[in-house]
């Protein structure tokens, strides 16, 4: 990586530990070990699509201000979340030297923000700076035979301008299953929006989404769901919660975060895992069973 | 316009201006200057809250804020206190919290308005990252509040200020307690002295001391051992 500062935002701090630990424990084997960014702040959480409002736009580039107090030059996130709104920010405030201006005198007791702080998601940096490869490298228990339904959702992907991939037909996650020798299974649903932070006012809404997503990767086949995002996880495990009575026994989808799964294939121990992957992990070949 | 003259210096108080000498702190300024204050002063001493203060200097635009009995009037402040800041309180018993990351927005939800404007520890009079304690608590972090508030004085300037009206100090209050049950690490010896106490070791001892008269009291006050 470049000099990166890794921001871990809100909802991994408080909900997310499972991904947080398998993620450093991860890009510890891969040689690029997470440095948390000093002092960060909430992200802002949602992004304002208010044109002139400046102050919704504090948050985020406070955040560009700490990675470049620490002479960082991008900002790595594991959230989705926190990667859609601290990147639109971005690009928001960078577009027009008027709002960086207006931004920078209002915060006047930090330096200036300069531009130029990139923020990236986790998984751009497994594809573009350590590559597929490297990763495949690394794994010593191939998880064959192991289907795993890929769980965009949307702020990873939308807007076209900040997204990760293309919208519509995104491959980076299933290349990601591949190389850790896993099958993809791809679903209708896999870029739907799970209803978000809707759970708080919403919840049947998100309920009925979260269903959709869940009921198409079980149909497509997969055993496992990989996702991103804290707060597609909260929805996705609740709603699955409640489906879980109605499954004909022995059907199980174990939801879980893309780094967990990479963890699992490099054999790093990072905590506990859904007793339904606990037991997918037992019925894999073990790394000696597939040497010749 | 200066008005200081060698000796004293013009202050503003709710619109009108005074000749005060030079060298006191606003609160005995304004005392000088006479007004009394049955509202807004406590210790005189920096711990209490009571006296926060907020002054524009002629000259400048922004406001400042400040205690009124720890800082020294200058000239041309024009001054305004605040005795009281109406922040509601949540109710809950300490010993039956879920003390999880969670608790603190829970109780308090309002914390995740926080848009980090920094507006709140620019108005804290004891130079408090209040910005940093409410960011610690949003994402779950007890410690961190606790530790980062450790100075406050509920004066509650930063809440009069907050454009997402977030009442800081109860909150962070909240975290204190709940680290100080839960997560402060438990020390052995003051467990032995709790139970010593309760036994009723130090009771011959202490009834002697309350016998004692004054100067008995300073002879053995001068005479103890000092570790
Ligand atoms: S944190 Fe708020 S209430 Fe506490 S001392 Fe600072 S301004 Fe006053
Ligand atoms: S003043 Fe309020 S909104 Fe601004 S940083 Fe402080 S708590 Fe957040
Ligand atoms: S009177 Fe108590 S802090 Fe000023």
């Amino acid at each position: 990586m470049n000099n990166a500062a890794y921001f871990p935002g809100c909802s991994l701090k408080a909900e997310a530990g499972d991904y947080e630990r398998s993620a450093a424990a991860v890009m510890e084997v891969l040689g690029q070990p997470l440095e948390e960014l000093e002092r960060w702040t909430c992200c802002g959480t949602v992004y304002s699509l208010t044109d002139d409002d400046l102050m919704h736009q504090l948050a985020s580039v406070r955040n560009l201000i700490r990675a470049q107090e620490c002479g960082a030059d991008e900002i790595v996130t594991l959230c989705s979340m926190c990667f859609n709104t601290l990147k639109r920010s971005k690009v928001f405030i960078e577009q027009d030297s008027a709002r960086l201006e207006t931004v920078n005198a209002f915060m006047d007791e930090e330096q200036d923000y300069e531009g130029g702080v990139e923020v990236f998601h986790l998984l751009e940096i497994l594809r573009d700076q350590v590559g597929f490869e490297s990763i495949e490298g690394k794994v010593t228990r191939p998880l064959s035979g192991l289907r795993v339904a890929p769980y965009y959702g949307c702020t990873l992907l939308r807007p076209r301008e900040i997204g990760i991939d293309e919208p519509d037909t995104p491959t980076i996650l299933q290349d990601f299953i591949r190389a850790l020798w896993a099958t993809p299974v791809e679903f209708a649903f896999q870029a739907e929006c799970c209803g978000t932070y809707q759970i708080v006012d919403s919840p049947e809404m998100v309920l009925e989404k979260s269903h959709r997503i869940l009921n198409s990767a079980m149909r497509a086949g997969a055993d496992v769901l990989v996702t991103s995002c804290p707060l597609c996880m909260h929805n996705l495990r609740l709603c699955y919660e409640e489906l879980r009575s109605s499954l004909p026994e022995k059907r199980e989808l174990s939801i879980i975060y893309l780094t967990q799964l990479a963890a699992i294939a490099f054999e790093v121990e990072t905590g506990e895992l859904p007793t339904s992957m606990a037991k997918l992990v037992e019925g894999l070949p073990t790394s000696m069973e597939l040497v010749p | 316009m200066n008005t200081s003259s060698e000796n004293t210096i013009r202050i503003y108080v709710m619109g009108s201006a005074y000749e005060v000498p030079r060298g006191l702190t606003i609160m005995s300024a304004m005392e000088h200057a006479g007004w009394r204050f049955t509202r807004g002063a406590g210790c005189r001493s920096g711990f209490c809250g009571a006296c926060s203060t907020v002054y524009r200097q002629e000259g400048d635009y922004r406001l400042r804020f400040v205690l009124a009995c720890q800082t020294e009037a200058e000239d041309g402040m024009y001054l305004v206190q605040l005795p009281f800041t109406p922040a509601p309180r949540v109710s809950y018993t300490l010993a039956e919290l879920n003390p999880d990351e969670n608790v603190l927005l829970q109780h308090y939800p309002e914390i995740a308005r926080c848009v980090s404007c920094n507006t709140c520890t620019k108005a804290c009079p004891q130079d408090i990252e209040v910005m940093d304690y409410i960011q610690a608590a949003l994402r779950g972090d007890i410690a961190q509040t606790a530790s980062l508030s450790f100075d406050c004085i509920q004066c509650g300037l930063c809440s009069m200020r907050c454009p997402a009206d977030i009442k800081h100090y109860h909150m962070a209050q909240m975290a204190r307690r709940i680290y100080g049950r839960y997560m402060s690490p438990v020390t052995a010896h003051l467990e032995e002295r709790i139970a010593e106490i309760e036994k009723g070791v130090y009771e011959e001892e202490v009834e002697a001391l309350v016998k004692m008269t004054r100067s008995e009291l300073e002879e053995i006050y001068a005479a103890r051992v000092v570790e």
